[in-house]
This record gives C-alpha cells, sequence and structure tokens, in this order.
C-alpha cells in the first residue's frame, strides 16, 4: 500500500498529497499523522494539493478530519495550492471546506501559522506575568 | 448536379473559345454591380482566376462542385468570398459576381445556337446556382469566424488583472456581466492568485451598469473560490444606485468586505497588512 509521506519542517508537518486518495490511504494518513503530531509536539500541520487534479467530497471529507483531528491535538491545519479549476469546481458543487484555513502556497501557509502561533504565545505571554521575566 | 461528360465538354469549350470576350464581359457586369468599389483592374484579375479554374475543371471531363476534380474551382470561390467578406461586402454583392456568369453564357448560347440550346442554357445555369450557393456559403463562413475572432479579442480585452501593490491584485470589471464573461473573469483572477501568490484581490465594479442577483451570484462564486484557494476579496466601487439595487434584491454579501471606492479598498488591504498610511500634511509657504 503506498503511504503518504510526512515531513518535518521546523515547528511544522508538511503533507504534500501526490497520489489519489483512496480509503486506506487517508486512514493510513491520519493515523501516521496523529502519531507524529504527538511524537514531534509540532504546532502547525500544512496539506499540499498542488498536485490534486480533482477534489471531491471524500477528498474533502478527508481534509476536514485531519483539521479536526490536528485541531485536538493543538496544530492548526492549512491547506495549500489549490488550483484554481480545483475552486471552482468546488464552487460549483457548493461544497465548502468548512473548518479549513487555506493559503495560496507553502510559504504564506508557513507564514500563517507562524502569525496564529505567536498570537498564541503573545497571549499566554500576557496572561502569565511571570513568564516574560523567566524567558527574556 | 453534375453536368454530363459531353455538355462539360460544351461547356468548356464554349467559355474557352472565346475567354477575352466572357472575361471582358463578365468583369463589366460586376464591376456595374459592385459601383466602383473594387478597381476593374482588380475585379478582371478576379474573373480570369475563376474562368481558368472553371475551364481547367471543364477539361477534367464532368464538372461536378463536389468532386475531387473540381478542388480547383473550389479554392477560386473561397477566395473570392473570403476577399469580399473581409472588404466589407455584403452577400448580394458578393454571389452576384457568380450569377453575372449566367448573363454571359446566355449570350454565347443565343450566339451559337444549335440544336441543344436550351437544354444546355438550363444545365449550365444550374451549375452556376451552384457555383451561387457555394459562394454564399463560404462567405457566410468567413463572416462567422471573423465575429467569433472578434468576440475572443473582447472578451481577453476587457477583463485585464493589474497589480496594485506588492501582494494586492485588482480586477477592474466594465461592460454587463454575463456568465461567459463572469467565468472568464473568475478564472483569470484565480490564475493570478497562483501565479503572483497574492493573498488579497479586489474587484472593482465601477463600470458595471447594473448588478442583478445573476451578477451577484458570479461576484460571490469567485470570491468563495478565492476564499478556497486561501485568498481574500474585497469588493469596491458599489456606486449609490447600485447599492440601493442590492439591498432591494435582498442580495448578502456576508462576511465579505465592500469598500465605496478602489482606493476605499487598497487603504483597507494595506492597513490588514500592517502598512501604514498617512495623510501628507500640507506644505505652508513661509
Amino acid at each position: 500500500m503506498e503511504r503518504v509521506p510526512i515531513l518535518k519542517i521546523g515547528d511544522i508537518l508538511l503533507v504534500s498529497i501526490q497520489l489519489d486518495m483512496s480509503d486506506q490511504t487517508a486512514v493510513q494518513l491520519q493515523e501516521d499523522l496523529a502519531e507524529r503530531i504527538v511524537a514531534t509536539g509540532c504546532h502547525g500541520v500544512i496539506i499540499d494539493i498542488t498536485a490534486l487534479d480533482i477534489v471531491d467530497s471524500f477528498v474533502g471529507r478527508m481534509l476536514s478530519t485531519i483539521a479536526s483531528i490536528s485541531k485536538v491535538l493543538d496544530a492548526e491545519t492549512v491547506v495549500v495550492g489549490m488550483r484554481p479549476a480545483v475552486a471552482i469546481t468546488l464552487v460549483e458543487l457548493g461544497l465548502s471546506l468548512n473548518g479549513i484555513r487555506t493559503a495560496l502556497n507553502v510559504e504564506r501557509g508557513m507564514e500563517l501559522i507562524a502569525a496564529a502561533h505567536a498570537d498564541e504565545l503573545d497571549y499566554q505571554l500576557d496572561d502569565d506575568p511571570d513568564a516574560e521575566t523567566a524567558t527574556p | 448536379m453534375a453536368l454530363s461528360t459531353e455538355e462539360s465538354g460544351r461547356f468548356a469549350a464554349l467559355l474557352s473559345g472565346q475567354d477575352e470576350r466572357v472575361t471582358t464581359r463578365w468583369t463589366e457586369i460586376v464591376t456595374s454591380s459592385l459601383r466602383g468599389r473594387l478597381s476593374q483592374a482588380e475585379l478582371r484579375r478576379q474573373v480570369q482566376d475563376l474562368h481558368r479554374a472553371i475551364v481547367s475543371t471543364g477539361e477534367q471531363g464532368i464538372i461536378e462542385l463536389s468532386a475531387d476534380s473540381a478542388a480547383e474551382l473550389r479554392a477560386a470561390l473561397s477566395e473570392l468570398s473570403r476577399g469580399r467578406a473581409r472588404q466589407g461586402f455584403s452577400a448580394t454583392e458578393t454571389t452576384v459576381s457568380i450569377f453575372a456568369l449566367k448573363d454571359v453564357l446566355a449570350e454565347l448560347v443565343q450566339e451559337s445556337g444549335g440544336p441543344n440550346a436550351l437544354q444546355d442554357y438550363v444545365a449550365f445555369s444550374k451549375l452556376v446556382d451552384e457555383m451561387g450557393l457555394f459562394t454564399f456559403e463560404s462567405f457566410v463562413r468567413t463572416r462567422e469566424s471573423l465575429i467569433a475572432d472578434q468576440a475572443e479579442q473582447l472578451l481577453e480585452l476587457s477583463t485585464p488583472v493589474v497589480k496594485l501593490w506588492e501582494g494586492v491584485v485588482a480586477v477592474p470589471l466594465v461592460g454587463t456581466l454575463d456568465s461567459a464573461r463572469a467565468q472568464v473573469v473568475m478564472e483569470r483572477l484565480l490564475q493570478t492568485l497562483v501565479d503572483t501568490s497574492s493573498p488579497y484581490a479586489i474587484i472593482d465594479i465601477t463600470g458595471v451598469p447594473a448588478v442583478d442577483t445573476q451578477v451577484a451570484q458570479h461576484i460571490l462564486k469567485t470570491v468563495v473560490a478565492a476564499r478556497l484557494m486561501g485568498a481574500d476579496c474585497i469588493i469596491s466601487g458599489i456606486r449609490p444606485q447600485i447599492a440601493q439595487t442590492i439591498v432591494a434584491l435582498g442580495i448578502e454579501f456576508g462576511d465579505i468586505a465592500t469598500k465605496a471606492s478602489l482606493a476605499d479598498a487598497l487603504r483597507h488591504v494595506l492597513r490588514l497588512n500592517g502598512v501604514e498610511t498617512a495623510r501628507r500634511q500640507p506644505r505652508r509657504d513661509a
């Protein structure tokens, strides 16, 4: 069975989907990703779908599930590289990827996660005044 | 509708026997029908080309316009009608050039007399009719392809995507937005977002004369598609009447940012990007 590779870049896990997803591959990817998030303690997941010509309801649901799983494990999910044709098809079909953040490319996706994570850190620092002195 | 071998033979003989006279008379009739919009020399050249094509087809035996042997004749006819269509002549003015051959033939047949004169003339004019129809058809085809080309060019011209700032592109929509144009605008905009990796797009509808539910639907679809790809759209250039129409029609733009002018939209995007815009103080002369 084919597996989707998961790459770690700094604080982010990068998943680039290059093959047609089947039920098995999708389930395997969800398991692998959950394990890797826990093992690495990453705070961001980027799913690159540049290579996908077709995004149907199945792939849409898979992306939603992955986003939900990552959310539970405190990692932000960003879907990047959706092609114009794919976006138009999704709109025509009336499918909306609820609860999924999107970015134009991997670079923008990384910026988005970095920004979200920075907000969180700021919030924690504000919340706990001692933390600022502890980590200058 | 083909001429028999004998008829074709007589036809070719009739035309080639007095070719100088045929072409001169033919040119005369065509010139008078076009009222001097083409020079006599040019018409003469066209008529000579046609004449040559007809004679050479006739010499090969049966004249049948759809047969392989008439390829040269067909080429000459479509060349003529293409030329006329591009020069802006009407369909009548184009086909009259072919039908003029009938008058010439009538004169020739009358002179030569002979037992089969009437039969021959009927057969010949059927062939000329067929040639006329063929000319008319290729005239229409040329016109249609011209119109299609122009429509395509118009579509290309009317939907530019311009870069306003680093990471900000704008689509100034001008003219009525129908489904075909909306599709082109959507595709062009989304492709530009990918190519320039711009996270913001401004759709300016100052030039759109009316916004009905369908136009709004097209714009909304574009915005949703851009969002799916990870870019944000702002709609700008909403004129007072259009704002009233939108509210009267009950169109909901939801959480899509709408601004009155392109400048406001750009300022909004720059603020989101963290770029400071400041009004410059008017300089005071001492």
